[in-house]
């Protein structure tokens, strides 16, 4: 198990604890503890309705993939820490990570 | 006007199977989908990919499934409106359903299946305050007709491929271009990249790098746009236009004001028959919701199937449904 810590739209942090064994991204984990991620594609980096920050944790989650970046970049608002959740698997190194809800749809 | 049993809503390949679910009851359908293909989803974004969990196939390509799947249905003779949107939907005295897009098509349906997956693709709005007011007042998320941008003052903002071959394009068009990107570099083809960088350099386009909109300006009409630049200083340019490429993200539309019960950008239905709260109106495939539901294609597969039995005794009030296998009864075209 990892946990980390979620702010939604609001500011209110909540800590999530979550398998990492599982093969789950982020995204999954966010929609099962009810935050309202669209997550309309399903995960395949198309949509960018899981338009998360990592506030901190950022080297350890890995970089995003070209795909991922398509999406992010082409978002009207995009930050150096944007993620989509989708492409971020739930390992160890998401242990102590703090992710901020972003996005329009959210 | 088009008259048909079912209309179906969306060509992906939920919707063309369920032709064919259709057909062996000897319903005809008509198709509507925004895009101007067959294929939805995976023609437009994944053709190439291949697709792993389609039964009796241990990999198939997404256009080569949707290519057996047009074979498939071609028996039961489908109609199409591609490249058209339902824009209105009409309930009938009897009880059937009048369609109409955005381009003014009309189709007349006893039963309506809503197979629209993620919904219709449309254009993602930066957060400008007074945006909406500017709306088809000097504020465009397309280009339709370059045309209208002819000695016009334009501004675009965005830095993928869509806002790179317009810069390029209206450069010869319009009385002036400005390019706006928030990044220093382009995720766009290369080619495209370089070549805006020449135009810049030679003093067809005004690029903007490391800058961002900020506010609309303009009485009635849009007049100017300020900018951000990396210090922060505000900038401001006279212009005609503002046409904003963000990409598109996926969106339920007009279909979200139809009276259904949406949770989340997806329809509520029944499970024993994939109806939706409104009679003669179904949902299948990604665009529905109900405990347990996943979004793989084979999973709306099965919802045609069931669906197209229970959508009978609307279009043959009068006959009794008898099940029967394509082993037995084979498959008999129109």
């Amino acid at each position: 198990m990892v946990t980390f810590t979620v702010e939604d739209h609001d500011g209110n942090r909540q800590s999530i604890e979550a398998p990492d064994d599982m093969g789950l991204s982020l995204m999954e984990v966010l929609k099962a503890s009810e935050y309202p991620v669209l997550a309309t594609c399903g995960g395949m980096a198309l949509c960018a309705t899981c338009h998360i920050e990592v506030l901190e944790g950022k080297n350890g989650l890995g970089e995003a993939t070209d795909v991922e970046l398509d999406q992010l970049e082409a978002l009207p608002e995009y930050f150096p820490t944007s993620r989509l959740a989708c492409q971020i698997r739930i390992s160890e190194e998401l242990d102590g990570a703090i992710i901020k809800l972003r996005g329009e749809d959210n | 006007m088009i008259t048909t049993d079912i209309c179906i809503i969306g060509a992906g390949p939920v919707g063309l199977f369920a032709v064919f679910e259709a057909g062996l009851l000897k319903m005809r359908c008509h198709l509507v989908d925004a895009l101007p293909q067959v294929g939805g989803q995976l023609s437009e974004i994944y053709p190439q990919k291949p697709i792993y969990d389609i039964p009796g196939y241990p990999e198939v390509k997404a256009q080569e499934l949707v290519d057996n799947l047009m074979d498939q249905i071609k028996p039961f003779k489908p109609t199409f409106s591609l490249g058209e949107r339902i824009d209105h939907l009409s309930k009938q005295e009897d009880g059937s359903y009048t369609l109409t897009t955005n381009d003014k098509t009309q189709i007349h349906a006893q039963v309506v299946v809503i197979a629209g997956g993620l919904g219709c693709f449309e254009p993602r709005k930066p957060v400008l305050e007074n945006l909406e007011t500017f709306e088809g007042k000097g504020v465009a998320y397309m280009v339709k007709n370059p045309e209208q941008f002819r000695d016009k003052k334009v501004i675009l903002a965005g830095g993928g491929d869509s806002a790179l071959d317009w810069a390029i394009y209206l450069s010869d068009v319009a009385k002036r271009v400005t390019l706006v990107h928030r990044n220093e570099t382009f995720r766009g083809a290369p080619d495209s990249a370089a070549k805006v960088f020449d135009l810049a350099n030679q003093g067809k386009i005004d690029l903007i790098l490391s800058a961002n909109l900020k506010e609309l300006g303009g009485n009635g009409h849009l007049a100017s746009v300020f900018l951000e630049d990396k210090a922060k200083s505000k900038i401001k340019i006279e212009t005609d236009y503002l046409i904003p490429l963000f990409g598109l993200s996926p969106k339920l539309g007009p279909i979200a004001d139809w009276g259904l019960t949406v949770d989340r950008n997806a329809i509520e239905v029944d499970t024993r028959d994939y109806s939706t709260g409104v009679e003669r109106i179904y949902a299948i495939g990604d665009i529905n919701t109900y405990p347990g539901k996943l979004k793989l294609i084979l999973c709306g597969f099965h919802e045609a199937a069931i669906m197209m039995q229970s959508a009978f005794k609307y279009v043959y009030p009068d006959q009794k449904l008898s099940f029967k296998y394509t082993t037995v009864n084979g498959v008999n075209s129109f």
